[in-house]
């Protein structure tokens, strides 16, 4: 991911690298080409490929794959340039290993940073396999060709399946990189096209292939109890009785990591004080929690009330506390005085949890010096320098194993629940499975922080929007800085692309973990700045489509060749694109709106269209059009998954998502007080997926941002209500 | 002791405690784990198996209170072929992260079982139980409409078949 010349998303990489996980940039980054031919012959290509006996062809994928089916499409994109029948791949998961480079998922950055890597994998594979040909057959390179696994002389009519090529193959220097071609597009046969998960029959036939379905000779079970109020520390537990119950093998005090709960996950192995309870299955151990009693020690022990957090929050803006300046262009003070028109709102979004469905789940063997993990995180690359440090024993003594996620999120960055595990583990000198309950997974969360914003818009006499202020207010701990995910960054649109702008910051305090969840950020902001300017539009008796297009206006790219950066063409595209497939302008039934939104996050550029209906606080959402353009096409089946998935969990989220604190603890515990959509509830969902020819940008996060400023922009559409907080419950209204 | 019927198979389960709810009973003592853990309170559905035919949440049932009865799991589901939920699961590349999926083939399957040609408010109904959270209803409900679909048609032929013989 750190080659120079890889255009990939910068502005979305860089704050995902530093905000999120502080990556060190010179670490290992990709690897490569293995440097040396084997010295035995054999079925490895490289560190990505082996050809088997039988045929088939394995293919690696280095990345976690969590839901975003990038053990599917990474290997597709080294199967295209090997030119191997797809039918014969078989995708496995890579080892953690530091040949590897930075294996991690999120920032929807396992296509654009993995995109060269594999092709060159593939391509170079497929050259050895060449030569390997042209030797045997005494035959000039380049009049061979290759598909299906075959390699294929025309002249001579000779071919070769690469089972039969490889192993001399193996034997063959790896070539230099500028002697390797890769394909044009246009020759792409496997690319582009819908192909089913590679994992789809194991999980249609009920597989073990999740962390949580991992097991070992030996194992005993864990629960892990923590302060409901984040940080409190355990000072005495009635672990002697829960040592007698039945099914309990041992329960003890783990002291846990002093201070406040860090948030850097890359370097930190902390972890919150609290009670573990090992038994001889998972039932036995939950049911011993019933009798746990601890007396906690509350001093460190966070004190937030989230309804205090708005109160301040909003407060702060009304009285246009400002204590930091974001960004400024242009003169806005002039803007503003000059202006036909302008107009304010203030908008609000609350903490959300992640409620993936598979709650922490983690089998880990540290009895001995030898420590084995089989973990479902987002972040193995990090697990094994902080786990050597926590246990003290050789980073090469540790083996991960990647287990599929059920579901990540962003939640699975952080890998506190493999060091709570491998604690144990220490102690009772057995492998550990560690199981959260959901009521933890719950309550010790990264969770998405609220986020409060001012916003004041400008329009001229001309119709055109000139003038835009943002007073962001995020949740501090110290009150200099934002939390993890409750910022600003500053986005293309509308800093660089209205006259004249101002971004300003100010803090509430508040203690509770926050983290990256589904687009961070832009997964708030798109909501507040979104729905914005359909009120400006609204206000200023435009069309909203045409006050956005407008707005967005035609300088092409804000930063060429930077594809994290606004390019007013694709957005333009994907604008057009989705209204037009909406029926934009349609008469409606009585009832009915039609909203749109555009956002661009994580380099890619989104346009959705809703159509709901309004029945006093009932919103039917009926259908979803989306317009994408993400760059080149790597799975259009998982692509297109991707866009459905992003507008469901959306509004799922938008509906009734909400966590509360009180006295620094989470309110609420499980579904029944967290509600997730159900089918009953979700739209149709159209998807229109654009082919610019730009580089391919990850899908597993940007579809999201413009769902919720969508269906707002259509509930006002529909009934005249505008909605200004998430989640919508907070107004009476319900998706049904 | 208790023995249930799991996916055709007795299984004894000793020395564990009655009240233990089936979910835990599957995966840690039964070796069965395509059922899920996903909240304990039947809410979520990730933990859905068949009782005696009819689709249930496993983790509110207890194993004490199930001597002789019949279970299946998405294990037991495919018989010398998938099932066709399976199969247009596969097909239609439902799954994203999967973890709800055994879950959702369960009630899904349980439909069809009972009515082969449910109507797009009849899945809402059948569904309804199952969360997803990476969103996958879209592709859930076409994956049912092509298994009822390959369901329907295939009653269709062994009738006909049927038919056929009898007339002939």
């Amino acid at each position: 991911m750190n080659q120079p010349s890889n255009p990939i998303a910068n502005a979305d990489r860089r704050d995902f690298l530093k905000v999120s996980l502080g990556l060190a940039l010179s670490s290992t980054g990709s690897i490569s080409m293995m440097s040396l031919a084997s010295a035995e012959a054999s079925g490895t290509l490289n560190a990505y490929v082996n050809i088997n006996a039988d045929g088939s062809v394995t293919i690696y994928g280095p990345n976690p794959e969590v839901g975003q089916g990038v053990n599917t499409s990474l290997p597709m994109i080294v199967a295209e340039e090997l030119d191997a029948k797809w039918e014969d791949v078989q995708c496995e998961a890579a080892p953690v290993q530091q040949q590897y480079g930075m294996q991690f998922a999120g920032g929807s950055l396992s296509i654009p940073m993995r995109w060269d890597e594999m092709r060159k994998m593939g391509a170079t594979a497929r050259e050895m396999l060449c030569r390997a040909a042209a030797n045997q057959w005494n035959v000039p390179r380049d009049e061979l060709t290759t598909a299906d696994s075959m390699v294929r002389h025309g002249p001579s009519g000779k071919s070769a399946h690469y089972k039969d090529l490889v192993a001399a193959a193996s034997l063959i220097a790896v070539p230099d990189e500028a002697d390797v071609r890769l394909k044009a597009p246009t020759d792409y046969r496997l690319l582009g096209n819908r192909i089913s998960n590679a994992s789809a029959e194991g999980i249609a036939t009920g597989k073990p292939i999740f962390g949580i379905d991992a097991k070992v000779d030996g194992m005993v079970y864990a629960s892990f109890v923590k302060c409901p109020s984040i940080g409190g520390v355990a000072k005495s537990a009635n672990v002697e009785t829960i040592k007698t119950l039945p099914g309990i093998v041992d329960a003890f005090i783990l002291e846990g990591t002093p201070g406040p709960i860090s948030f850097d996950i890359r370097s930190s192995n902390a972890i919150q004080s609290g009670v573990a309870i090992v038994g001889k299955d998972t039932w036995s151990t939950f049911k011993a929690r019933e009798r746990l009693e601890v007396d906690w020690d509350l001093s460190a022990a966070s004190q937030d009330d989230s309804d205090a957090i708005e109160t301040e929050a909003l407060a702060a803006l009304a009285a246009g506390k400002v204590e930091a300046e974001i960004e400024r262009m242009g003169d806005v003070d002039a803007a503003f005085a000059n202006a036909a028109m302008t107009a304010e709102a203030t908008y609000s979004t609350d903490f959300v949890s992640h409620a993936q469905l598979e709650p922490q789940g983690v089998l880990v063997s540290a009895a001995t010096s030898a420590v084995e993990v089989w973990t479902s995180s987002q972040t193995p690359v990090f697990i094994t320098s902080n786990l050597a440090k926590l246990l003290d024993v050789s980073p090469g003594n540790i083996t991960i194993h990647q287990c599929r996620g059920g579901g990540g999120f962003g939640r699975r960055l952080a890998n506190e629940y493999v060091y709570e595990a491998a604690l144990i583990s220490r102690r009772v000198g057995a492998p550990v499975k560690l199981q959260w309950k959901r009521e933890d997974d719950m309550a010790f969360d990264y969770f998405r922080a609220p986020t409060y914003y001012r916003l004041q818009g400008a329009v001229s006499t001309e119709g055109q929007l000139t003038g835009w202020k943002n007073l962001v207010a995020s949740a501090s701990a110290d009150g200099k800085t934002a939390n993890y995910g409750a910022g600003y960054r500053p986005y293309d649109f509308p800093g660089k692309v209205i006259p004249n702008v101002a971004v300003e910051q100010s803090f509430v305090k508040s203690q509770t973990p926050t983290g990256a969840w589904r687009a961070p950020i832009s997964n708030v902001y798109a909501f507040a700045e979104q729905s914005f300017i359909a009120e400006l539009a609204h206000r200023a008796g435009q069309d909203h489509r045409d006050f956005l297009l407008n707005a967005i206006g035609d300088k092409g790219w804000i930063k060429e060749g930077d594809m994290a950066s606004l390019n007013t063409a694709r957005a333009r595209a994907t604008i057009e694109a989705a209204t037009k497939a909406a029926g934009w302008g349609r008469k409606l039934p009585e009832g009915h709106g039609l909203g749109l939104a555009f956002f661009l996050s994580h380099s890619g550029h989104i346009a959705e269209v809703a159509e709901v209906s309004v029945d006093g606080k009932n919103i039917t959402v009926h259908d979803v059009w989306v317009a994408a353009d993400v760059g080149q096409v790597v799975n259009l089946s998982g692509l297109e998954n991707q866009l459905q998935g992003s507008v469901v969990d959306g509004l799922s989220a938008m509906a009734a998502q909400r966590i509360s604190i009180k006295n620094g603890a989470v309110v609420q515990s499980n579904y029944d007080s967290y509600p997730l959509l159900r089918m009953p509830q979700s739209p149709r969902v159209h998807v229109d997926v654009l082919n610019s020819g730009y580089r391919p940008t990850g899908a597993g996060e940007p579809a999201l941002p413009p769902l919720a400023p969508a269906v707002c922009n259509a509930v006002f559409d529909a009934c005249g209500e505008r909605i200004r907080a998430l989640p919508i419950s907070k107004a009476g209204f319900t998706i049904v | 002791m208790t023995t249930i019927t799991i996916n055709g198979k007795d299984q004894s389960f000793n020395d564990i405690d009655p009240a233990m709810p089936l979910l835990w009973a599957l995966r840690d003592h039964a070796g069965i784990q395509g059922v899920k853990y996903g909240c304990g309170l039947g809410q979520c559905g990730a933990c859905t198996v068949w009782l005696d035919g009819f689709a249930v949440r496993s983790c509110q049932l207890t194993v004490g209170a199930l001597e002789g009865r019949a279970i299946t799991t998405v294990e037991g589901l495919a018989t010398a072929t998938l099932n066709p939920v399976q199969q247009a699961w596969i097909d239609h590349d439902v799954a994203q992260c999967g973890y709800c999926q055994a879950g959702q083939i369960m009630s899904a399957a349980a439909l069809l079982e009972r009515n082969p040609s449910p109507t797009d408010d009849e899945i809402d109904a059948a569904m309804a139980g199952n969360l997803c959270r990476c969103g996958t209803y879209v592709r859930i409900k076409s994956a049912i409409k092509a298994a009822s679909g390959a369901m329907t048609a295939s009653a269709l032929f062994y009738n006909a078949m049927e038919a056929e013989e009898v007339s002939a």
